[in-house]
This record gives C-alpha cells, structure tokens and sequence, in this order.
C-alpha cells in the first residue's frame, strides 16, 4: 500500500481492509495466533478472546443502539468461533458536550442486552475528546469466552450445506434509513441480536459459522469459498429476505447480497444434518426463517469461487464488497 | 413483477430469441445505451444465457457519470476544496471518479466546507432554502431521465431569488451520441435495446433516425429480466422481418410521446450544445447547458470554475473505448488488476452504470466456466 | 440513474410533493413532472422524482403475457 493517507474504504470490511491487516498489521506483530485471522482466537487454557469497535452513526435506530451491537457484537463473534460468551470489557470514547441522557440511554441497553447475552461486564475505561475530535460516543468492546469446538475450515466437505439464519439486510437498511438519507420510512427494524442459539449446533455437528455483518452474506461466503478446495454455489431464491428490504433493493438500487446484518448467521452443516439444523433453528424466534441457501459442490464453478445461481436461472459470480457506499454502518 | 422475473417464462423467451438468431444466419449484435440494462443483465445472470442463445450483448455509452470528462469532476473538487462555507452535493457514486487531483471522496474540504451525498437535487435544494448564508452547489450527472428534475430545481431555485444556490451540470443526450456511435461506424451493431426510462422523458420518436437511416432494428425495454428479453425477442423479430423499427416494450411505463411536461421544463431551462464527451469526442447538440435567464444558477460561472478543459484520463485508462463499444472491459490490460473497484483507474470502474464495475461485480460472460 | 420503480402514490399536496409506496415502505417523491397523476395511481419514480403515470391497462397486459408463458412452458 503506498496511499499516503487512510481513506475511508480501509474500514469497510472489504479487500482494502483485509489487505491492510496483511500487509501492514500481520507483518508488524509476527505471530502465530494473529495470523490465523479468526474472529475470535483460542488462546492456551481454553479461553477465547475479541474485540470490536462501534462507531455507529446515527446511535439509535430502529432495532438497536450503538449499546447494543457493542455486546451483540462481540458476543456473535464469541459465538461463530466456538466459544461460549462470559465477560466484555467496555471502553467508552466519549466526545465533549454529548448530551447526558443520551449517554444514560446507551449505558441502560448496554445493560440489558449484556443481561440477555449472559454476559458480565467486568472492566472498562472512560475518555472525553473535545468537542469536534470524536462523533458522540465511539465503544470498544472486548470479549472472553470458554472454548466450546475448534471450528477449521479443513472440515468442511463436499457436499455440506450452507445454511443461513434468517433475513439479511435489515440492519443495513434501519441505518440506512435512521440516516434520513433517502426520503424513505419502511417498517424495517436492525436484526441486533445475541447468537447464543447457535452455541448446541457445535455439538451437532457445525462445520463452520461466521457471522454477517460487514460487506454482506457475499462477502462473508466469498472470504469462506476463497480458502475451499470447492466452489460454492448459492441459490438467489432462497435467500430469505424481508419486504423492506427487497423494497430497498428495488428502490434504491443496493443489493441485499453486501447489506450488513448484526445478529445472522451462516453456518456450514453436514449434508446430512442440513434440514435438522434448519428444523431445530426455526423453533428459535431468531431463527424463525433460516434455510439452506447453498452447498460447497463441485458441479458448477472452479475451486475458490462463489456462485449464485439467479432468479432468472443464470450464473453469476459473487465477488466481496469492495467498497462501503455508506460508511460507519455498524 | 416476479412474472417478469419468472424462470419459466424467461425460458420460453430465450427459446425464442435462439430460433430467431438462428435463422438470421449470423450471431446478432445488440448494443444497449444504459447502464441500468447493463447491471440489469448481469445481475440476472442474463448475458452468458443471452450468449448461449446466440446473441452478443455490447454495452454502448450508457454511464453519465462515466462519460463525463474528468474536467467537470476535477472542477466539482476545485468548488469544495478551495471554497469556504460550501455545500457540495451530487449522487453517490460521483463521488469516487478518480482524476488527477483524488476524487470527490478523498478531496480535503475547504474549512466549513463539505460533500454530501443526495438522492434527489431537491435535498440539494432544501439545504439552500434552509441555510442562506451558505453556498450550495448541486454537481448533477445525468441523462434525459435526471434533467427535468435538475431543470426543475433549477427554475424554482431561480423563482425564489435564491442567492446561494448553483448547478454544475454534466448533462447528455441520447440520441445524439446513438447517431455519433454509428457514425463512427467502429462498433458493428446489429440491433439497440433503448433506454426504459429515458424513452420515459423523450418517447419514441427520437430514436426513429436508427431505423430509417441506418435500417438498424430496436426495441425500448424496461428493467425486469422478461423486459430486456421481450426487446431482444422484437429487434431480432424486426431483423428477420427486414423492417426496421421503434418498438416499445415497455408501454406500461412508456407514452410513445414520452413526458411533455417534463421536456417542457428540460427546454425552458437548458439549451443544447457541442459537447465533449469521454470517449467519443466532441458531438453536436449532444449535452444541455444554462440559458442565459439561467446564467446565475450556472456553478461554472458563478465560481468560476474552469469545465471548458475536458482535462485527462489516467493513463492506461481505456474507458472512452469500452464507452464507443469497441473494447469490453475484459479486453483493458488494466481490469481487475490495477483497476479495480477499490483502487478504481477511471469512471467505468466507480459508477454503477459503468460497465467496468459492473463486469467485476457481476462476473464476465462466458464465465463460471463447468 | 436510470433506476427507477413503479409505486403508488400515497399521498399528493398542492405543491407537488408527497409520497408513494412500493412493497410496503413508503418514498417521499415530488411529482410535479406528472401534473395529471393523482393518490392512488402508480408512476414510475427516478432521483426523488416521479418521471412518468404507468399505464395499468398495459401493466395487466404484460403481466398476462408473462403468467401465459409461464404456465405454458409447465406442459
């Protein structure tokens, strides 16, 4: 990278961004756990550690609050990697003059969704910034959990399912929308949610789990086929969707496929196993609409790609998001 | 709409659309002029489906953003980075045109300055009506179907006495650059699917010289999969039939007189002019600027900003031939290598009309190979 | 951009501006280039903008068509 200035694509989730941890990060700190890239990384004692940052813009919208997607956050991240949540640390980066019952708001669902998380909140730091050096409140949140499963991508097989656990895009669009920036009101609500239903599926048998947040489902199976020995291939009509944002989509022209959500999943099930999973997640309120969108098959496609077959019946490749039209969506 | 996007009906229309060009006896050539039908083709999977049946889909000059010169871009930038207390407003995907000074995106704003991001000139508009001590420019891209909104903002900026708001326009015509690519005689067309919602402001006639002139057949389609079927169906229709013609599939949406009103306004406020187009030149009456009544709204020459200098392309950018539907975007040495969305070398990588993103995103045709 | 989608208007003020609906969520819109539009009619809407009254005679039209191949190509 020989860009003299950050620009504000680095933090989109995307290839800049990902190049950026390798090229500039990994290097700097050599070191076996880092490079592993996971979400959350198992340390030696069974413990698993993350963290995260949310500089959300508007604080509150539809669904949920920077409050909330700080615990839900990190705790999902706990989550797809194999361990059960426990402990958050909360670091507070407050700039001067923001309104106290603002931050009151934030703090008491900081609250009740680490309560709804099972999650203990045991350290923390405060800081103010001057006015004009920091947007409101920016929160970082770190997260221990115990080691349930070592999810590796070597253990995915021909043949396994991919299945997702509900909508995608709502979170997306309730920014979006929270923003006032396209003159359109929808019934749309952020999807913010702890995924601590999914915690048993390593028992049963997951395969693999990554969360959907920045850059999309298409990003987040783009980043998975890239290291398969076998193509992905997805189907566009099983993708369930909510009618806000198919509205969205057909409005204004984004595709549901790179919007973030905050409290989906996608997770790789044995071929067998697939409609169980299903089965067992609908019985969840959070996994109401999950469905089997796809399979790592070698019948289409060559290794390493992500493929969607189309409404229409063609084939399209599926590339990551590249850039965030809309920054400081989560 | 999911009728127009059903698998089976899309079938039946490929079927169709194979027989045809089967008994053409040559592999069809269709251009389109809109980078909406670009993205609509791809994102459907359509065009490796299309090419299976036996005809090629050609992207012509479709991406107002793209086919504006980066002068106009570089004086959008110029306007926010060197002028205090300014509002620069425009479209989404302006904003990351890459020229030799960044883009709108990166550009360091003048103090108390600003870009922001609008989905309607009139957001534009509002702020200006709101905030008087502010300059507010809106920096509009836009074929047939944006300008009467721009025109109409325009005038009622004009009628209130505002002082502080001003257009920087980039705005051009159809069917001049139509008449420029065939006489430019480089890229072999055989049929045009026109514009849906161009066709919408500027009804069918206009189109009619295609025909009669140059005895080339085409068809203005909507946007749903079975839409731009159905138009590929008529031209090749028209094709084995000899007659050559303007058909409209999408008559739900379009008025074969297209909107008068809107055309009303297009007129009263802008006047046509040579314009300088990426890729293709200069050609005649092909972009709308200011009358004089309107002078004052002119961003250009309210702050003097200089757009006269087309400015240049980056190097290596091959972004005016993939707009004259000579090269595919696959045919730049540049694409998805050095150029790529997030490292864009020029506009057809950044717009979302442009064929260049549009073939990342979405994939080649002719792609994934099985 | 060429994107733009049918919707119904919703609501329709003396000025011009107002709303209109697609699949459930709702757009503010300013329609003052379809002067004849009124509430309940579906325009097509570009850039904040309704730019054209959609023809609901034909849209039933295309849709027959489309249902009729559909279903033929069931056989």
């Amino acid at each position: 990278m020989s860009e003299k200035r950050i620009s504000l694509d680095l933090g989109g989730g995307g290839r800049l961004m990902r190049r950026f941890i390798a090229e500039k990060i990994v290097p700097a700190f050599r070191d076996p756990l880092l490079g592993e890239l996971t979400d959350a990384v198992h340390l030696p004692g069974g413990i698993a550690f993350t963290t995260d940052s949310y500089v959300v813009d508007p604080l509150f919208f539809p669904g949920g609050d920077i409050g909330r997607l700080a615990v839900n956050g990190t705790v999902n991240d706990l989550v797809v990697s194999g361990a059960e949540p426990r402990f958050l640390s909360l670091a507070l980066i407050i700039e001067e003059g923001l309104e106290t019952a603002v931050l009151d708001r934030v703090i008491g669902s900081i609250r009740k969704a680490a309560r709804a998380a099972h999650v203990r909140i045991v350290t923390g730091d405060t800081k103010v910034v001057r006015r004009g050096q920091g947007d409101k409140v920016f929160i970082n949140t770190a997260g221990v959990g115990r080691s349930v499963a070592r999810p590796r991508l070597g253990g995915i097989r021909r043949g396994d399912k991919i299945v997702l656990t509900g909508t995608v895009g709502d979170h997306s669009l309730a920014v979006m929308l929270a923003r006032g920036d396209f003159g359109l009101k929808s019934a749309v609500r952020s999807d913010c949610a702890p995924l601590l239903f999914l915690l048993p599926f390593w028992k049963r048998g997951a395969r693999w789990m990554r969360d959907v947040t920045r850059g999309g489902l298409a990003t987040v199976l783009f980043e998975l086929a890239e290291h398969l020995p076998y193509p992905l291939l997805i189907e566009e009509d099983r993708i369930p969707l909510s009618r806000p944002v198919r509205a969205a989509g057909d409005l204004l022209g984004i595709d549901p496929l790179y919007m973030a959500c905050e409290g989906k999943a996608v997770v790789v099930a044995p071929a067998k196993r697939a409609d169980e999973f299903v089965r067992l997640m609908r019985r969840h309120p959070l996994g109401r609409k999950a469905a089997v969108i796809g399979e790592v098959q070698d019948g289409v496609g060559r290794p390493g790609e992500l493929l969607l077959r189309t409404g229409a019946g063609g084939l399209r490749l599926l590339e990551p998001l590249t850039s965030e039209l809309l920054p400081r969506i989560c | 709409m999911k009728e127009l996007r059903n698998p089976a009906a899309l079938r039946r229309l490929l079927g169709d659309i194979g027989e045809k060009a089967r008994s053409l006896g040559r592999r069809p050539r269709l251009m389109e002029v809109c980078g909406t039908h670009t993205m609509a083709l791809f994102k459907s999977g359509l065009t490796p489906l299309l090419a299976e049946a036996g005809v090629e889909m050609v992207s012509g000059p479709g991406c107002p953003v793209c086919i504006t010169p980066n002068g106009i871009h570089e004086a959008a930038i110029a306007a926010v980075t060197e002028i205090e207390g300014l509002t620069l407003a425009t479209f989404g995907d302006m904003t990351r045109v890459p020229t030799r000074t960044g883009s709108l995106q990166t550009a360091v704003p003048a103090r108390n300055s600003r870009l922001r991001i609008v989905y309607s000139p009139e957001e534009a508009l509002d702020e200006a009506r709101r905030d008087p001590g502010r300059e507010v420019v809106f920096f509009g891209a836009g074929f047939e179907t944006t300008i009467p909104s721009i025109a109409y903002t325009a005038k009622h900026a004009a009628a209130e006495g505002l002082r502080n708001f001003s257009v920087l326009p980039a705005l051009w015509l159809v069917p001049p650059a139509l008449r420029a690519v065939l006489d430019a005689g480089e890229a072999a067309v055989d049929g045009f699917i026109y514009p849906g919602h161009v066709s919408a402001v500027i009804g069918a006639a206009p189109y009619e010289f295609v025909a009669r002139d140059h005895g080339i057949p085409g068809a203005i389609a909507g946007f749903e999969p079975g839409d731009i079927l159905l138009a590929v169906r008529s031209v090749l229709e028209q094709a084995v039939e000899g007659k050559p013609r303007v058909a409209n599939e999408y008559s739900r949406a379009i008025a074969p007189d297209g909107n008068p009103v809107a055309r009303a306004l297009m007129d009263e406020v802008f006047e046509p002019f040579d314009a300088v187009w990426r890729g293709l030149g200069k050609i005649p009456a092909s972009g709308l600027r200011f009358r004089k009544a309107y002078a004052p709204l002119d961003a250009g020459a309210r702050l003097g900003l200089g757009t006269a200098d087309p400015g240049r392309d980056l190097p290596g950018c091959r972004c005016g031939e993939v707009l004259r539907g000579v090269v595919r975007p696959e045919g730049c040495r540049l694409f998805g290598k050095k150029c790529r969305p997030d490292s864009p070398l020029g506009p057809c990588m950044v717009s979302f009309e442009g064929a260049c993103l549009i073939h990342f995103k979405y994939g080649s045709p002719g792609r994934p190979a099985s | 951009m060429c994107l733009a989608v049918p919707a119904k208007i919703t609501r329709l003020d003396e000025t011009g501006h107002g709303t209109a609906a697609y699949m459930g969520s709702e757009v503010s819109a300013n329609f003052s280039l379809v002067p004849q539009a009124k509430r309940g009619d579906w325009v097509i809407i570009h850039a904040g903008f309704a730019i054209a009254v959609m023809d609901e005679e034909e849209a039933r039209e295309t849709l027959r068509l489309f249902k009729e191949m559909a279903d033929a190509s069931d056989r």
